[in-house]
């Protein structure tokens, strides 16, 4: 029983830490079909933004929770930039988007690896943070626990953003139906701009939190960059529950099957559970109905 | 024959002098080694400019069959090295000094052979006829083919015993009975390298105009149109696929005793997507691009590398950058454009040829979509 509970929190909380990563792609992807590589070196500027404010606020306790808002900040801008002086010009042919995307990664870690040096940095996590709490007579760090909260966190807030506020309902709209949104007077090309920010901050965001979890180096991003696109694939394009759903089933199934095998092991497991997933569901978990043939 | 066929095996022709004469009477035997290394890669590259060129497959894992051919002849040498019924030197480092079973069929070098040829087909096959059967395509196809390379790299380095682990297998004496530190064996291999180069070059030229190639090029513009008219898509692209699959693994094999080594870095999702940096900068769907690119991006790493460490980073992503978002048809397209403004003055233009970016790319068949189909959208 108490190996079965960890396994599921080891797996919840793996789960967690592929949402927060997924949740930024998945919004880019779904409504403009650009397939962002450089996610990846976003969440390595987030965890690098924790590594600086670190250095600059004296205090352990509070510099974390600096760091979030200011991770989310710094992604967003670098995902404006990279919006603005490239993707603009590819929307027509997204396929490429991935390869070019690509490329900017490469500059930006070839960039971090120049300004802070290839070897990783540690960032102190927070007196807060130390130990662990028993939940069911299991002890549960409580890094993990955060990651856990801030992630759900993140949903409730983009859901609340999606369907509360006037960008969120742009959003949906665009989504839903590009050239119909335009027809009605929504700039398609200012909530394409708002919507790449939010999902690059929320990059920035996961790096943040990834601090926690261990230390910060250029090739931070490439580790998870592959995982995180596979969650957006399973999840199904245009949900958000699709991504939670697969977010946290790949990191539970990648838990238990880890415990029983050797990890390298599990993960092409993994890998090969998702191509026969996607035998029976092409589309993902959920994903909006249409009969479009492309 | 117009002249813009006859075009492509001039250029042929000229690669091939550059490669079997120029380069071995001026180049030293460490460089043409850097040059038969560069070779391999450009086989690999041949293979990606037929499914992504040609295809319009993004495929993002070919180091997996890269990786499958390396590692096969990477055995097979390791086994011949050590004899008859004998155990590589690594295994007795690591393990418990016996020969897994599956290995043991590599000791036969025809049978590695066979196995460099067919595994990778095989294996592109399955996974091909469950995905195009399943109509995934385009960035689905592409990741998951990146997941596939990352999920066998990371197989590789979990299995230390059996296949070196991180640090790959290294240190090979022979190459079919051929000592591998002979200088004259070095120069024979590279021949092989660019003969294999250019013998598959003439094969896509050929395949290109085939049935099989024009269809090929209708399916990558225009998928549906093709289902339409009575011919599964699924069935040509698997095809493709596969073709390209088999190259890679012969690249791969090849490059193990040019370069003596092989490790996961080789076969992984970098060591992927930097196959496609060659083949994006050469011209994805020109015949000759996809090599040239290749060897060039080869050449230029190298010398950059040895120059600027650390630059080379900055102008691998550049290049991305740069040749995918101004010129997608690479360096072929620069001379299309070069050729057209000649051919202007002249006769017309025979647009026939497919150099540049897939016209479905260009957003031009989104525009002529039938009643019909528009109504079927909704």
């Amino acid at each position: 029983m108490d190996s079965l509970l960890a396994q599921v929190f080891t797996g919840v909380s793996a789960g967690a830490v592929l949402l927060l990563i997924a949740l930024g792609l998945t919004l880019t992807f779904g409504q403009m079909g650009v397939i962002n590589m450089a996610h990846g070196e976003f969440i390595m500027a987030g965890a690098y933004t924790a590594y600086v404010v670190s250095t600059i606020v004296a205090s352990t306790e509070l510099s974390l929770l600096i760091a979030l808002p200011v991770g989310f900040v710094i992604g967003g801008l670098l995902g404006l930039a990279l919006e603005a002086s490239v993707l603009r010009w590819m929307y027509a042919r997204p396929l490429d988007t991935l390869l070019v995307t690509y490329g900017v990664g490469l500059i930006l870690q070839q960039v971090a690896r120049d300004i802070f040096g290839a070897p990783a940095k540690e960032v102190p996590a927070p007196s807060w943070l130390d130990g662990s709490i028993p939940i069911l007579g299991y002890d549960f760090p409580l890094t993990r626990l955060f990651i856990i909260v801030l992630a759900a966190a993140c949903v409730a807030a983009l859901l609340a953003v999606l369907r509360f506020t006037a960008l969120g309902r742009q959003i949906r709209a665009t989504v839903g139906n590009r050239d119909l949104a335009e027809t009605i007077g929504i700039s398609t090309r200012r909530t394409d701009r708002a919507t790449f920010f939010i999902g690059s901050g929320l990059a920035g965001v996961a790096g943040v939190a990834l601090t926690l979890l261990g230390s910060t180096g250029p090739n931070l991003g490439t580790s998870y960059i592959v995982q995180a696109f596979l969650v957006v694939v399973v999840g199904g394009i245009g949900h958000l529950k699709g991504t939670i759903v697969a977010a946290l089933g790949i990191g539970l199934l990648q838990a238990f099957l880890a415990h029983a095998l050797t990890g390298s092991v599990a993960q092409v497991i993994v890998f090969l559970a998702i191509v026969a997933f996607l035998q029976l569901r092409p589309q993902g978990i959920l994903s909006v109905r249409t009969r479009s043939l492309a | 024959m117009s002249m813009t066929r006859i075009y492509p095996y001039v250029g042929w022709l000229l690669l091939a002098l550059a490669l079997l004469v120029l380069a071995p009477a001026v180049l030293s035997d460490f460089r043409l080694g850097l040059l038969a290394k560069y070779c391999c890669y450009a086989i690999a590259a041949v293979g990606i400019g037929l499914a992504w060129g040609r295809g319009g497959m993004l495929v993002l894992g070919q180091g997996l069959y890269f990786g499958i051919g390396a590692y096969a002849m990477a055995m097979h040498l390791k086994l011949a090295d050590a004899g008859p019924g004998g155990v590589p030197d690594f295994m007795a480092l690591y393990g418990d000094a016996t020969v897994p079973g599956w290995w043991e069929p590599l000791r036969n070098g025809g049978l590695a052979l066979v196995v460099i040829l067919v595994l990778p087909a095989l294996v592109a096959g399955l996974l091909g006829l469950a995905v195009f059967k399943r109509r995934i395509k385009g960035a689905y196809f592409a990741i998951l083919s990146q997941a596939l390379a990352a999920a066998f790299a990371i197989l590789l380095v979990g299995q230390v015993k059996t296949t070196g682990g991180a640090n790959g297998l290294n240190n090979f004496q022979g190459f079919f009975g051929y000592a591998l530190f002979d200088p004259a064996n070095k120069r024979m291999l590279y021949f092989l390298a660019a003969g294999i180069l250019l013998i598959s070059i003439l094969a896509m030229a050929w395949l290109y105009r085939t049935r099989f190639g024009e269809l090929l090029v209708a399916v990558r513009d225009g998928e549906e149109r093709v289902r339409f008219l009575g011919t599964d898509p699924a069935n040509v692209k698997l095809a493709a696929y596969v073709i390209a699959a088999v190259l890679a693994s012969i690249g791969g094999a090849l490059f193990v005793p040019i370069a003596g080594i092989v490790s996961p870095d080789d076969v992984g999702v970098v060591a992927s997507i930097g196959l496609l940096a060659g083949v994006a900068l050469g011209g994805r769907a020109s015949l000759l691009g996809p090599a040239v690119g290749a060897l060039l991006i080869g050449y230029a790493e190298t010398s950059l590398s040895e120059a600027f460490p650390g630059s080379w980073s900055y102008f691998q992503g550049a290049l991305f950058v740069l040749v995918i978002l101004l010129l997608p048809g690479g360096l072929a397209q620069l001379l299309g454009m070069v050729g057209r403004l000649n051919v202007r003055r002249g006769n017309s233009v025979d647009d026939h040829s497919p150099r540049g970016v897939p016209r479905g790319k260009q957003g031009e068949t989104e525009v002529p979509r039938s009643a019909s189909e528009e109504a079927a959208a909704r």
